[in-house]
């Protein structure tokens, strides 16, 4: 593949309510510091692409209301996508692959706040058979999280593991909007949503957009600070809940699989040095170790269990705290990339793992992960 | 609660959307939810491939993207592959809270089922019970025609 670099990032901080800022507010701000990142001027940008979610913006054609913000009003070419973001930075890297474009800035932005998402997630589901059922985003990944605890024998103990791993990891990172120092036991004992989820196995409701620049050509060699793309790619899985067995995440296992192959990489465990996955909810860390090949399938409690993922594991995942401590929706992955990016950098702060030189970002789209999207990113 | 920026007070403006729709469910849809309705009888589709019978029932296979043709009667009962107890209100539960879902493999199908369970206290409901389908009196071809899967 041609030499595709991440030259930008800028992401808000994550927060439950942000009152004081509109779509656009948050969505400049992301832009104006992935610029800042970049050493860029929007006359730096060739084209704009934005990401969002109309059900979560309460507007048809959402994207479209914020393009004074990220440049898009300054005669740009704009292009949207619907979803998670690092499926909009993989097209935002084709379009410069098809040659026409040298830069690309791609945004996201989302306000889990203004809403309500149990009716919104509800509305992912078809009209006729699941969606009459009650079904969200919630109860649906309950029903994951039995299947997959059922068929591979994973505990509660395990993908509370998860949670405490996660969210003291963002006690280090000042975008995180819930850090805390938590043990087992208050995950275990936290309020039951939806059984077997406890309050603190799910992701909060959040506001933040985010912000990548990527480049090809000449402008990524001279770029300040360029990430490489070294392997990148997304799969999609059966819609219907009931056509999938839900323990498992065959989309995920294709998608990092082909990644991998672009990138090289024979062993992933041992040759990424750090990775941020998409943990909407405890248990889907552990599914996604497993569908990301760091082990073999129904191995996800073990690796939690031997710290392997920890910060000074073998290879430590989620070092910003991940979703758990924030989860805006459509920029949730595309902070995943951003992190990734940063860790390769060495800019990642307080939570910077030591000598990165390959990082995995992972992002997800639909119901129980029925799609997802793997970078590998390195110098 | 009002909240400030510095001396502004921050304005929350309230509202929604409402949209009426109307959606096909198509011929295939239509037999299906017919014969609960008239037969109180679940019916799936075959693929003539991989010979998977998907219930809902399917025009086309999801693993083979071939056309399917044939029909098969599968039975109202089956069981519980998976199922969560929620313990929030919602305006969209159609039941009391805690509203139990589960994923059904009907005997004779091949893809599960996302339906409600009902009857059953929520201590009792495990994973590999069987259960079987409780048909509505009131039955008006929609998928809630079966009111819920009780355990058997
Ligand atoms: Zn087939």
């Amino acid at each position: 593949m041609e030499n595709i670099a991440v030259v930008g990032v800028g992401q808000t901080k994550i927060e439950r309510n942000k009152l004081g800022d509109t779509f656009a507010d948050m969505v400049y701000e992301a832009t104006k510091k992935a610029l800042d990142d970049a050493g860029m001027t929007m006359d730096d940008i060739d084209n704009v692409i934005t990401t969002s979610n109309d059900f979560w913006d309460g507007r048809t054609i959402s994207t479209m209301a914020v393009n004074d913000a990220c440049g898009g009003g300054l005669a740009k070419n704009m292009s949207a996508v619907e979803g998670d973001g690092t499926f909009s930075a993989f097209y935002g890297m084709a379009r410069i692959l098809s040659g026409v474009y040298d830069t690309t800035l791609v945004v996201s932005h989302v306000k889990g706040s203004e809403s309500e998402n149990v009716l919104i997630t509800n509305a992912i589901f078809d009209p006729l058979y699941m969606r009459p059922i009650g079904l969200d985003s919630i109860n649906s990944s309950a029903l994951q999280m039995r299947r997959y605890m059922t068929k591979y024998g994973i505990t509660e103990e395990q993908c509370a593991k998860v949670s405490v791993k996660n969210h003291k990891n963002a006690l280090k990172n000042p975008y995180a909007q819930i850090a805390m120092d938590i043990s087992v036991d208050d995950v275990l004992n936290s309020r039951v949503i939806s059984d077997p989820l406890k309050l603190y196995d799910c992701s909060p409701v959040s506001d933040a957009a985010a912000a990548v620049i990527l480049a090809g050509g000449d402008k990524a060699k001279k770029a300040k600070k360029p990430v490489w793309v070294k392997g990148v790619s997304y799969t999609a899985d059966a819609y219907f809940l009931g056509d999938r067995d839900l323990a498992d995440a065959s989309a995920l296992d294709k998608a990092a699989l082909e990644a991998y192959e672009m990138a090289g990489i024979e062993d992933p465990l041992n040759e990424i040095d750090v990775a941020e996955v998409y943990d909407a909810f405890s248990y889907m860390e552990l599914m996604w170790y497993e569908g990301l090949g760091f082990c073999p399938p129904g191995g996800g409690g073990k690796l939690i269990d031997k710290g392997i993922t920890e910060m000074d594991g073998d290879l430590p995942v989620n070092p910003s705290g991940g979703l758990l401590s924030g989860h805006p929706v459509t920029p949730g992955g595309m902070i995943r990339l951003i992190e990734a990016v940063l860790q390769v950098r060495g800019d990642a702060g307080e939570h910077q793992v030591d000598g990165v030189k390959t990082a995995l970002a992972h992002g997800i789209n639909g119901a129980c992960g029925q799609s997802h999207c793997v970078w590998i990113v390195g110098r | 609660m009002t909240q400030k920026a510095g001396d502004q007070e921050l304005i929350v403006y309230k509202s929604r959307i409402k949209v009426p729709y109307t959606w096909s469910v198509g011929e295939v849809g239509s037999r299906f939810l017919t014969e609960i309705k008239e037969n109180q009888k679940i019916w799936g589709t075959r693929c003539p491939v991989c010979d998977a019978v998907f219930v809902p029932p399917k025009k086309t296979c999801t693993y083979c993207f071939v056309p399917i043709h044939e029909w098969t009667e599968v039975k109202d009962e089956g069981v519980l592959q998976t199922y969560t107890i929620a313990r929030y209100k919602t305006d969209l539960i159609p039941q009391d809270s805690p509203q139990i879902i589960g994923i059904i493999l009907l005997d004779g199908a091949d893809t599960g089922l996302v339906h409600l369970i009902g009857e059953a206290p929520p201590e009792k409901i495990k994973v590999g019970m069987r259960v079987k389908a409780v048909f509505n009196k009131d039955r008006k071809g929609h998928i809630l025609d079966i009111k819920h899967f009780k355990p058997i």
